[in-house]
């Protein structure tokens, strides 16, 4: 059995459904993501793990445990929150330290693990502070290393990196999973970003209004999308018209009846007059490592990434050809939920 | 520069807080300072006030009789009683205000509120019709057989209507930190093993403090100082320091005792809150900023 298993999981407010029979299994150690737009019931499901919202139907398991109604304080989960939730008023050090105070641990054996969890988050420094002197960054740690001090079976992360800036955020990602590996630690993660859900995870799981539409790899999850609404969400996707053709090959095809996805990154730029498909470039965007162009067909306007190789970019108005790998075009089945 | 900065630097934040300052010199500076001088004029029963002739008398004799001790030591302990009860009561009931949600909260803050707009008089003849000797308590009583009790003319008296007035000033600067906490932090807590009691004692509590301290100090600057209050519901022969002034000018006519009075009421007043501020300040500044 998984180490954590949620079994037709459910939550109501009145008349809503929160979140509609949800099962997912997690193995020891494993680092999984819950994606989806706002109000899909990511958080609830994650508040429900930790235990600050009652469950309505349905089964959490832990480690074997059934621990559906039990209270927060003896699931011993480690929990970090979206605002961080530090005590404002208690030094780094005793931030960290609370858990393992409500734990009665002897002292030295207190200071040895919280100056070994603080080395852990690289805030060794800060022991003495206070939240209000630390940046956004290290307040972030500084609630990893009290969440972790207790040695909990389960991390469950709130947004954790929503409240920093993006070079921050990056790093924190990083900093997240080097942690998560080092200590081995079973990690649910809540996140409304997708790239930060790819980057860091093992596994995927998409909400959508409530329920699960798809668990997959990171990867696997970008190549195969399953649905127009996961093709549009995780990453950028041209959607296409297509058909099979008589050797069962999707090919695309205006007027078919499929819904083809097709990444902006696996079409490549012709001169005029070759490949699959003639457009004019319309707008063009500097990423930095890569153009973005936007080009318009018969089939409408696509999106299309080239790397910077370096050579001049080509100018608006530009007529192109289109190409592509077909074994690269991916059909989606129609959405059966709406987001 | 921007425009904060040149008032700031400027003669233009004089000019600004002028109208204020005008106000707050016509109203509270020169008429403390007239008391002041008043407290050291010579009085005589026979002639009146002497505003020529200066004497330190009403300040020994304020020293020197142990009547004025009773009631200066009476006034104190009714307030720090007060500022207790206000404290017990009004932090656990500002504390479920902020967990209520609409629209009760709204409705019970509201309902907190109203006793301040109704007259403090009318709110101490309340009292005492309740609380008097043929009374909505006492009649009670006596229809489970109690004996009646002497209510009314009674610290206890004094106290309950006190603690009823002073409430509202409690409940709202505690409410103001209250909100300022994030409920996360509470959450938190639980989820590293804290008991609800162990939250509210040294999550909750310690983050609240500020209010708590402007609470107790408003309660008791009010209490102290009060005047209607004892006087209804004390009645002639329980006496606090408010009413005994009013009794100095009005009745004696000794208006230097008068204001010797309310001059020591004052600066004892400012003395203990002072002295408090401090002390509570102190242990929570270096963690609260």
């Amino acid at each position: 059995m998984a180490f954590v298993q949620l079994e037709n999981l459910g939550k109501r407010y009145g008349e809503i459904d929160a979140v509609v029979a949800t099962n997912l299994s997690v193995e020891k150690g494993e680092f999984v993501s819950l994606l989806g737009p706002s109000g899909c019931g990511k958080t609830t499901t994650l508040q429900m793990i930790a235990g600050f919202v009652e469950v309505s139907s349905g089964r959490i398991v832990l480690d074997g445990r059934d621990i559906t109604h039990a209270k927060p304080a003896s699931r011993g989960l480690g929990v970090v929150f979206q605002s961080y939730a530090l005590f404002p008023h208690m030094s780094v050090q005793d931030n960290v330290a609370f858990g393992l105070r409500m734990r009665k641990v002897p002292n030295t054996e207190l200071q040895q693990r919280v100056a070994r969890v603080l080395k852990l988050v690289r805030l060794d420094q800060h022991a003495e502070r206070y939240p209000r002197e630390l940046s956004g960054g290290q307040r972030q740690r500084v609630a990893l290393a009290r969440a972790l001090v207790i040695e909990p079976p389960v991390l469950l992360l709130d947004e954790p990196l929503s409240n920093l800036d993006a070079n921050l955020r990056e790093e924190m990602q990083f900093e997240i999973r080097r942690i998560q590996r080092e200590v081995g630690i079973t990690t649910l993660m809540v996140t409304h970003d997708q790239s930060e859900a790819l980057s860091i995870s093992d596994r995927v799981v998409v909400m959508q209004a409530g329920r699960i539409t798809q668990i997959d790899a990171p990867y696997t999850l970008y190549e195969h999308p399953r649905t127009e609404f996961i093709s549009g969400f995780v990453g950028k996707a041209n959607l296409l018209p297509g058909e099979r053709d008589g050797a069962g090959v999707v090919q695309v095809h205006s007027g078919g009846g499929l819904t083809l996805s097709l990444r902006p990154e696996k079409i490549d730029l012709r001169e005029k007059d070759h490949g699959r498909l003639q457009g004019n470039i319309v707008s063009r965007f500097f990423l930095g490592s890569q153009w973005l162009y936007g080009v318009s067909t018969t089939l409408g306007e696509l999106s299309v990434v080239r790397r910077n190789d370096g050579s001049a970019p080509l100018a608006e108005g530009t007529a192109v050809g289109l190409d592509w790998d077909a074994a690269l075009l991916r059909v989606l089945s129609v959405d059966e939920v709406s987001a | 520069m921007s425009l904060l900065a040149s008032v700031r630097q400027g003669r233009q934040g004089y000019l600004l807080s002028a109208p204020a300052l005008t106000l707050y010199l016509g109203l509270l500076v020169i008429p403390l300072m007239l008391t002041l001088l008043l407290s050291f004029n010579v009085f005589d029963y026979s002639t009146g006030i002497n505003s020529n002739a200066y004497t330190l008398d009403h300040y020994s004799s304020l020293l020197g009789d142990p009547y004025f001790y009773e009631i200066f030591l009476r006034t104190f302990w009714i307030s720090a009683l007060t500022t207790l009860l206000c404290v017990v009561i009004g932090v656990p009931e500002a504390y479920i205000l902020s967990r209520m949600g609409a629209p009760w909260r709204s409705i019970f803050l509201i309902l907190i509120l109203t006793p301040l707009l109704i007259s403090v008089v009318v709110r101490a003849f309340g009292w005492s019709l309740l609380l008097g000797a043929d009374g909505l308590v006492n009649q009670t009583l006596q229809a489970f057989g109690g004996s009646p009790m002497k209510l009314l003319y009674t610290p206890f008296a004094v106290v309950i209507a006190l603690v009823h007035v002073m409430l509202p000033f409690m409940i709202i600067p505690v409410w103001t930190s209250l909100q300022k906490l994030d409920p996360a932090a509470e959450q938190a807590a639980l989820s590293l093993g804290a008991s609800h009691l162990t939250v509210m004692r040294k999550v909750v509590l310690p983050q609240i403090m500020p209010g708590v301290l402007s609470g107790t100090l408003i309660v008791f600057g009010l209490a102290a100082s009060s005047f209607a209050i004892p006087g209804l519901l004390g009645g002639r022969r329980l006496k606090m320091v408010a009413t005994l002034i009013y009794d100095q000018y009005l009745s004696e006519l000794n208006w230097p005792m008068g204001a010797a009075i309310a001059v020591a009421l004052l600066l004892l007043n400012l003395l203990i809150m002072l002295s408090w501020n401090r002390m509570i300040e102190g242990r929570y500044k270096k963690s609260l900023g």
